[in-house]
């Protein structure tokens, strides 16, 4: 945008950014050489001079690698990601006019790209391929150890300490190694303010996207989408072009060793969103699937649970009003509404259903259970009632095997990539040696593992767990009654259970603690435990977060009753 | 933290390896190496800072599956090895060895030779001054090996006789394995240690050569040496080559003293006490007694009938001779309180009389003279034994009335 010089061809000013950052004649469509950076000429002088000099050794000389930046990997990996979304289906907006917008107002916003480069910045770092010898010994240059500590990413120190070590041995003076231009100014400035772009970010920026076109695609299926291989993640950069060489500090930036954990993820997305400024999103209305009452009703079908506890999952939604549309719609920067999960939040609101109808206080639900059991076995007429024990054996059971072949699945999970990774050009042969012989060992102990073939990747699914009405012997329990474990009172349907356990009196201050309430496990009912670790298997994530949002809603459906008793205690102590 | 149940590389490896663990456990050799394959990634992390790195864990794991695997060769498992040792300098030396070991276990003693040559013959920089203990171990196995080869000529040449040009040439063989092997054992015995293999065969080939001094030297430092660990199996070489010079019943005795004060259940207790009980010595006939009642303190010795007849022999002798009863008395007392149960129980009676008679008759023995003729043990052997008109019963329970007081006067 602030390109104004003439085409070569057209000799029009009319320009457009290609993916790879290189700007181009909407006209005539000629795509010229010069980057972005190159085109704000209101640089300082030492960078013009850099700039005329990196233009001349583009096309690198040791092993045709060239110049690229850190924002340019990062693009190439949400344009990865962006693909695979729309191979799931996703709508084709996502990519051109959604995702593509969000990524260039974030570059323009912390300033890397479509802006005027503030004064005093320099890229002072050189590329290793380069590998040249004028570096300024400046001594305020940051060690390397301090660089790589500074960093968020995780990594794991021993290999920093070796790679430290391996470095600083061989020179003093050298470079900070990294083959991105800038790979090492990322990770020294403090970016706090700027918000520093990380690889969980780009799965922030990829739900941004997918929130505002509100696909049915929560956050926990993302996620677990990623951990399965159908989203690009964990070693995408082997994707990146062969000039694009990555080395030194741009592991740091580029390789990660964990997975996304979803409150990192939608944390960040928050703050992304408030970042970029955007507007408010478009609303989460009823027919929205991301509404709590859609949601509820794939979750109860995937916990197997009858449908007809759906009108209770709605009536709770409605009480305490999380299904109206400004709870629900995102808007960015405002403090003052909750965050919403909505996958955690329709999950939980489940929880509370079942505390309401069946108590779950490890006794009440068994009793209840038998009472249906002893119906079911004198009238068969009518269809089933449900009882909540074998409920509870056959989706313990399932849950048990699915739980079993996660873990099993985690220990087998292969991090590294074909791609070697190497932190300088002095151990690349060993890292080179090293790969050679894991591969060995694996095509040795590989055949020796038998039959078991590595399976192909499943098929994503919306559902993990899934049970069919077909099945004749029972297993499968949408269709049962709640006849069992209701009853009618003037004349509206009510729960036989008069009681309700709170899970927390008193909630904390999140701002305080990071969470509204502190789960234990040994201090709650063996049922409540269950159903929560239910929900924590299908959505990936920590049954905390789901008891979190559980006393959430219970103040808000006891509000009244709350307030009178604190009232009441508070009146007390005086 | 919120991070802590974050999965991560390292808490993926680790929970791969449990799973290697169970699978070894419980020998599911394909499970095992589904599970390695997935872990030997971990080589391309620095794990410096652990205890024990990922090559030390896949050449220990690896080595097990390759070996117990039905569908695993030999040809793998040499290569595999190959890698292992190219795997850690420090470890260098030490996997040699165990492929040694295994290569000896598969019966392929010529490759091992080669492997150990080789290895003997390795040199890395200061590594080599610091594994200064194992290339030691490499040498004293070569020389086991030498010993193995001078051990085979030996046959030949016993088998052949010594004339000929053929016997001159295998004496000379026999030679050259001989001055290979016994420097490098010789070697390994100075450094303490449990080496029971590398003396008995050093303790050979100087028998073999009369050089019967120096042998007697190599047992005496192996098993009085106060640095070297206590080992019984030391003491009894020393007394077998005692023997077979044969040397006197004292040093002999003095021999088995502390083999006993070490392991009173070893089955050369038996021996102990027959020297012992024949001594002239009182001191010696009385440290016989000992001997054996500890000895039979042991559950696997209960139907050891020699040791039985020892100790009823001596028993008998004592009785007979009216002299000493003391003695008795004194290692009856410890045991008076669990050796009715343990020994003399009714059901043992019925057994031992069903399995063993002479186990029985030499049992009841024991028995009646310490338990007196109304035990139960007695009463049913001598019971059955007179039935069966047995002679050497009629003369047992004959003996046993006759000297039934003895008993009152050793209880009491």
């Amino acid at each position: 945008r602030d390109f104004n010089e003439r085409c070569a061809q057209c000799s029009e000013v009319n320009w457009g950014l290609t993916d790879g950052g290189r700007f181009y004649c909407r006209s005539c469509h000629n795509v010229t050489e010069r980057t972005r950076e190159v085109v704000n000429t209101d640089f300082i002088t030492n960078s013009r001079v850099q700039t005329i000099s990196k233009g001349l050794k583009k096309q690198g000389k040791n092993d045709g690698g060239c110049e690229w930046y850190i924002c340019e990997g990062f693009q190439l990996v949400l344009k990865k990601q962006v693909e695979a979304l729309q191979a799931l289906g996703v709508c084709p907006q996502m990519k051109d006019e959604i995702l593509c917008n969000f990524w260039r107002c974030y570059l323009q916003k912390s300033k890397q790209a479509y802006c005027k480069r503030p004064a005093g910045e320099t890229v002072k770092a050189l590329s290793v391929c380069e590998s040249s010898t004028d570096v300024d010994s400046d001594p305020e240059r940051p060690s390397l150890l301090h660089l790589l500590s500074l960093s968020e990413s995780e990594g794991d120190l021993q290999t920093d300490c070796s790679f430290a070590s391996s470095v600083s041995k061989v020179s003093e003076s050298t470079s900070v190694y990294s083959g991105s231009v800038d790979g090492s100014l990322y990770l020294m400035k403090n970016q706090k303010e700027k918000l520093r772009m990380t690889m969980p970010m780009t799965l922030s920026f990829c739900y941004l996207a997918l929130l505002w076109v509100r696909e049915p695609i929560t956050l926990s299926e993302l996620l677990r989408f990623v951990v399965e291989g159908h989203i690009p993640y964990m070693n995408v950069f082997q994707h990146f072009p062969e000039k694009m060489k990555l080395c030194g500090l741009d592991l740091k930036i580029f390789c990660v060793e964990s997975w996304p954990v979803y409150e990192e993820v939608f944390n960040k997305m928050h703050e992304l969103a408030a970042f970029l400024d955007l507007p408010r999103f478009p609303d989460i209305t009823e027919n929205c699937f991301l509404h709590p009452d859609m949601l509820c009703m794939k979750y109860l079908m995937e916990a197997n649970l009858p449908d007809e506890l759906h009108n209770w999952t709605c009536r709770v939604v409605k009480k305490i009003g999380i299904g109206e549309v400004d709870f629900l719609t995102l808007m960015p920067g405002n403090k003052s509404t909750r965050k919403v999960k909505y996958d955690v939040l329709a999950a939980a609101v489940i929880v509370v259903v079942l505390k309401l109808l069946f108590l779950l206080d490890d006794h009440y639900e068994w009793l209840l259970s038998e009472f249906a059991e002893e119906r079911n076995k004198n009238n068969t007429e009518g269809g089933p009632y449900f009882e909540f024990k074998k409920w509870y054996e056959v989706v313990k059971h399932s849950l048990d095997v699915e739980q079993k072949k996660l873990d099993e699945e985690k220990a087998k999970y292969l991090w590294r990539c074909e791609k070697p990774l190497f932190y300088s050009v002095k151990n690349k042969s060993k890292v080179l040696k090293r790969r050679q012989m894991v591969v060995n060992l694996q095509n040795q102990f590989g055949k020796l593992s038998g039959s078991v073939q590595r399976a192909e990747k499943p098929n994503p699914s919306s559902f993990q767990l899934s049970w069919s009405e077909e099945n004749t012997d029972g297993s499968c329990f949408h269709g049962h009654s709640l006849k069992g474990v209701l009853q009618e009172k003037c004349g509206l349907l009510t729960t036989m259970n008069p009681d309700y356990w709170l899970c927390t009196v008193k909630l904390c201050n999140e701002k305080l603690c990071g969470h509204l309430a502190h789960y234990r496990e040994v201090e709650f009912p063996q049922s409540y435990h269950f159903v929560l670790g239910l929900f924590s298997f299908l959505l990936r994530i920590q049954p905390s977060y789901i008891h979190d949002e559980v006393c959430m809603i219970e103040h808000r459906l006891f509000n009244k009753k709350l307030c009178k008793k604190l009232k009441y205690n508070s009146v007390l102590r005086k | 933290s919120s991070n802590e149940h974050k999965l991560n590389f390292k808490k993926s490896k680790e929970a791969c390896l449990s799973y290697i663990q169970d699978a070894l456990l419980q020998k599911q050799w394909k499970r095992a190496a589904e599970f390695l394959t997935c872990y030997v990634e971990s080589l391309e992390k620095d794990y410096s800072r652990e205890h024990i790195g990922p090559s030390e864990m896949i050449w220990r794991i690896g080595t097990e599956i390759l070996w117990h695997h039905s569908q695993s060769r030999m040809k793998e498992f040499n290569c595999f090895m190959e890698q292992m040792k190219t795997l850690g300098v420090k470890r260098y030396l030490k996997v040699c060895l165990e492929h040694v070991f295994h290569l000896l276990c598969n019966g392929q003693i010529d490759e091992a030779y080669q492997n150990l040559s080789l290895a003997e013959s390795w040199r890395f920089g200061e590594q080599t001054a610091i594994q200064d203990k194992e290339i030691k171990l490499i040498q004293a196995y070569r020389g086991l090996l030498d010993y193995c080869s001078w051990s085979k000529q030996k046959k030949i040449l016993l088998q052949h006789g010594e004339d000929g040009f053929e016997g001159l040439a295998v004496e000379q063989e026999m030679h050259n394995y001989f001055r290979k092997a016994a420097v490098n054992l010789k070697e390994i015995i100075k450094i303490p240690g449990v080496w029971d293999v590398f003396v008995k065969c050093y303790v050979d080939l100087l028998e073999f050569y009369g050089e019967h001094n120096e042998a007697r030297q190599v047992l005496n430092e192996y098993a009085y040496n106060s640095k070297f660990p206590a080992n019984p199996n030391a003491h009894v070489y020393l007394y077998q080559f005692l023997k077979r010079q044969g040397e006197s019943k004292k040093s002999l005795i003095s021999a088995l003293k502390i083999l006993h004060d070490i392991v009173p259940s070893h089955e050369l207790m038996i021996d102990f006490n027959t020297m012992l009980q024949k001594s002239k010595k009182r001191k010696k006939r009385q440290l016989g007694l000992e001997v054996i009642f500890a000895a039979l303190d042991y559950a696997g010795w209960k139907e050891n009938a020699k040791a039985w007849s020892c100790l009823a022999r001596q028993v008998k002798q004592i009785v007979i001779s009216e002299k000493h009863l003391d003695w008795i008395k004194q290692e009856w007392n410890a045991r008076k309180d669990w050796w009715p149960d343990f020994h003399f129980s009714r059901y043992l009676a019925k057994r031992n009389w069903q399995e063993n008679k002479s186990l029985s008759c030499e049992k009841a023995l024991v028995a009646g003279i310490l338990l007196g003729k109304d035990c139960k043990y007695f009463k049913y052997v001598s019971h059955q034994g007179c039935k069966a008109r047995l002679k050497r019963f009629r003369m047992l329970k004959k003996f046993v009335t006759r000297h039934n007081p003895v008993y009152l006067r050793i209880s009491g």
